[in-house]
This record gives C-alpha cells, sequence and structure tokens, in this order.
C-alpha cells in the first residue's frame, strides 16, 4: 500500500485522484504505524512551512517521517512536503525544518516589481542529471508549480532537475538515495505528472 | 521560463455547457465531462468550470459533477458559482479542485477571501470581477464592479477592489470585461493591463477572446498571466493546439508538450 501523510497541509485530493486514475491504490493517513508499514510514502501539502510543521509535531509525524526515509522506503515530497524536508525554511520569520536535505528554502526576491509572486502555472524542468522518477519524460517539459518559497540544497549533487523564475534557477527536483523530492504537482502536470507519479509506484529507491 | 496560460471556460448550466452573449440567449454545447477530457488532452492549461445558475436558483453548486472532473483530468481546474461561505469551499476543494472562485460573494462579504486563504492556502482562493466602463468621474480607474452576470452595480471601482483582494490575501484575480465579454472582438487591453501591472498576484484576462491574434495582445500588451477562452474553441472553430502554434510563432512562452 501506498501512503498519503495527512498533516491538514491543503487538499490531498487531487493526489489520491491522480494515483487511482493510474490503478494504484492508497490511502490517506495521519497514522504513523500506518506511514511506517507502508511499501511507499508521499509526502505533499500546501500552505505555510510554520504551520505545517508545527503540525507535523503535534500528530508525532517528524519522528516518523525520518524514521521512514532512513528505513529505505521510496519516498516521495510534493511542494510543501518538499520544502520542510530541508534543514531551514525563510517562510514565517524563519522555520527550523525536518532536516533530510542539506539546504534551505528562500523565497523568490526579484528584481522586477512587475514579477509575480507567487509563481503559478507550467514551467520547465531542466534535467541535471538522470533519475528514474523521469524516465519516459521528455527533458525540459513543464510541470505545474504554485509556490512563493524555492528549495535550495547546499550540494549540487542533491540536484536533479531545475527550474528558473525570478531570476534565479533552483533545484525543481531534489534525489537523495530513496528520497525524491519536487517543487512542482505531478498530480496536476497532466499525462506528464501521472507518468512520474507511476515511475514512483515502480522505484525500489535505488538510484 | 513560465509558461502563459490558455483556460477554457465552461458554463454550466443543468449539467449541459452553455454559451451566451451577455448572459442572454443561452445554448448547449456539450457533456462538461466529455469537453473537459478533450480540453486537457487537447493541451489546454487549466480549465474554469462555472455553475451559472447555482446562485440565482439558490443551490448549492453541483459536486458529484466537480468530483467527476477531478477523476478524469489531471490538470488544474477552478469553479465558481454557488459558493456562499467556508464550508462550500471546502467541499469543492475536497471534491478535487485546485481553485475556488468567488464573485458576487466576496463583494457582499470580502472578509470570506481572508478566512478562505487563512483557511486553505491562498493559492486556491480565485477573485472573479466584472468590471464595466464608466465615465462616472468617481470611478478612478474608470471601471466599475458588477455582479449577479452583471446585473446590478456595486459602487466599486474596480482598480481599489483588486487592490482591497491582494490586502485580503487572494490567489489569483479573473478580470473579466462585462464590455468584452462576448463580443469576440478582443480582450479589454487596457483594463487588463492596469489591473495586471498593479498587483502582485497573476491576473487572468476573461472576455472578448475572438481570434488567436486576441491572445497574443492580451499576453503582450495586456500582462496577462492567463487568458480565459470560450466561443473560440467550443464551438470548434480553433483547437487549442491552433491557438498555441500561433502564440509560440509570435514569441510567446506557451507549454507545448502534454
Amino acid at each position: 500500500m501506498l501512503a498519503i501523510i495527512d498533516y491538514k497541509a491543503g487538499n490531498l485530493t487531487s493526489v489520491k485522484l491522480g494515483l487511482e486514475f493510474i490503478g494504484i491504490e492508497c490511502e490517506i493517513t495521519d497514522q504513523p504505524a500506518r506511514i511506517l508499514a507502508a511499501e511507499r510514502v508521499i509526502f505533499p501539502g500546501v500552505g505555510a512551512a510554520g504551520a505545517a510543521m508545527q503540525s507535523l509535531r503535534e500528530l508525532g509525524l517528524v519522528e516518523t517521517i525520518k524514521s521512514v526515509v532512513a528505513s529505505g522506503t521510496p519516498f516521495l515530497g510534493i511542494c510543501l512536503g518538499t520544502q520542510v524536508i530541508f534543514e531551514f525554511s525563510e517562510e514565517d520569520g524563519g522555520t527550523p525544518c525536518i532536516g533530510l536535505v542539506p539546504g534551505s528554502v528562500k523565497r523568490f526576491a526579484p528584481s522586477d516589481p512587475m514579477c509575480k509572486i507567487p509563481q503559478m502555472g507550467w514551467n520547465a524542468v531542466e534535467s541535471a542529471r538522470e533519475h528514474l522518477l523521469f524516465e519516459g519524460i521528455e527533458d525540459s517539459s513543464e510541470f505545474y508549480f504554485v509556490h512563493s518559497y524555492y528549495p535550495s540544497p547546499s550540494d549540487d549533487r542533491y540536484t536533479i532537475g531545475q527550474t528558473e523564475y525570478a531570476d534565479v534557477r533552483f533545484a525543481s527536483a531534489i534525489g537523495r538515495g530513496n528520497l525524491f523530492a519536487v517543487q512542482f504537482h505531478p498530480e496536476r502536470s497532466g499525462r506528464i505528472g501521472l507518468r512520474m507519479l507511476e515511475n514512483f509506484s515502480r522505484w525500489d529507491g535505488q538510484c | 521560463m513560465l509558461t502563459k496560460r490558455i483556460i477554457p471556460c465552461l458554463d454550466v448550466r443543468n449539467k449541459k455547457v452553455t454559451k451566451g452573449v451577455k448572459f442572454q440567449g443561452n445554448i448547449d454545447l456539450g457533456d462538461p465531462i466529455e469537453m473537459a477530457v478533450a480540453y486537457s488532452d487537447g493541451g489546454c492549461d487549466e480549465l474554469v468550470f462555472y455553475d451559472i445558475t447555482a446562485s440565482a436558483e439558490r443551490r448549492p453548486i453541483d459536486i458529484e459533477m466537480v468530483r467527476e472532473v477531478g477523476r478524469v483530468i489531471h490538470i488544474p481546474f477552478s469553479v465558481g458559482g454557488g459558493i456562499e461561505t467556508l464550508d462550500d469551499m471546502y467541499r469543492v476543494l475536497l471534491a478535487g479542485a485546485e481553485k475556488v472562485s468567488v464573485n458576487s460573494l466576496a463583494v457582499a462579504n470580502p472578509a470570506i477571501i481572508a478566512e478562505g486563504a487563512r483557511q486553505f492556502g491562498s493559492q486556491c482562493i480565485v477573485l472573479g470581477m466584472d468590471p464595466v466602463r464608466t465615465d462616472d468621474p468617481r470611478f478612478a480607474s474608470g471601471y466599475e464592479i458588477t455582479i449577479r452576470g452583471f446585473r446590478e452595480r456595486t459602487g466599486l471601482d474596480a482598480l481599489e477592489w483588486a487592490k482591497k483582494a491582494e490586502g485580503l490575501g487572494v490567489g489569483e484575480i479573473v478580470v473579466n470585461s462585462v464590455d468584452a465579454d462576448g463580443t469576440r472582438d478582443g480582450y479589454e487591453l487596457r483594463l487588463t493591463r492596469m489591473i495586471s501591472t498593479s498587483v502582485r498576484n497573476p491576473v487572468v484576462a476573461s472576455g472578448g477572446a475572438g481570434t488567436p491574434q486576441h491572445l497574443i495582445d492580451v499576453f503582450n500588451e495586456g500582462a496577462a498571466d492567463a487568458a480565459i477562452i470560450a466561443s473560440m474553441t467550443h464551438t470548434g472553430e480553433y483547437t487549442i493546439k491552433q491557438i498555441k502554434d500561433e502564440l509560440v510563432k509570435a514569441g510567446v512562452p506557451i507549454r507545448r508538450k502534454w
């Protein structure tokens, strides 16, 4: 079974609907035991880092997430789920996060006052290195993004895909062992996004 | 580079997609679910559904339709019409919509924008506005907000309303020109540009699309982040691909692989 972590951070329906459409069984759960027992785990979320970390702590999920990643279970972070696996986020006046990937999450600070924040819409993800989750997906395909903050790993070797917005070229896809994390929404990115979810459902967590 | 979005709008009434000119003389165009799938497969970037009779009939939005759309398409879609409360917003988002759109409700109760943004996140709260051109000097922008399908004037200046909504934490603003709606003579560029360059939010232009050139103009001159279309593709006159090919030729950044 694939578990989708529920920590009251936005709408999880679209992730579930996307997985069901391609025939992958899943459950939405906030129960640490269910998450630890799952074959694969998706960690989605939209909203703010401060509230998300608070909710994760209250539900006792911070340790659960660390354990599940340490155990080698294939793990997919999406959007806010990706941001809070870093060490620190600039959001909400500075928020210490889970710390599974070295680096931080920064706010877009474009020089052009006309540049819209959040980035909302489809933007290209350019390959930085090969990864099984991009199998069958053409390089520089566009995915759907909605965010005001972006991941900034402290080591380039974790960067799998890159995207340009608001004067920065940021890591929009990150990989570290059995952990894979994207800033965009594969569940909202049409056929290409579903292909990524399908790749995840077959991935054994090896690079 | 972030691409410009093309968003077909499906006005739904009695479970059929319909299109009228200035809210009069509606004709049925097809099944909303089938059209949603065809548009998604055809390369549109997002979809909008308005349950156009929900408000007038004082009934909640057709949630079963939203659920079915969510099951069959996997691109963002927003839903509007018949949203009265935070609970209505929640049901629409839970059914699979990415965004929920408020219009008349937000004029009557602007706090709903802030409450919705706090509860569900700014990114899923869309403000729809229907400004009409006016010479009345009380309206500095030259546009007054109307509600209830253009039937009522509100005394609100369009630009002031957009800025207020930005302050309340709205995610995105759809600017639907009453004057251009249904004319197919092109978007109202001045209005779109004025709003889009005055707020930090993405602005979606709506009303008046008839040819691919109209989209090129609204992205370039109107500074729109996205554009709503309806008749020009609903009737089969253009496909999304044809429109996108023209935009690409004109140098507008567009999603080309789907």
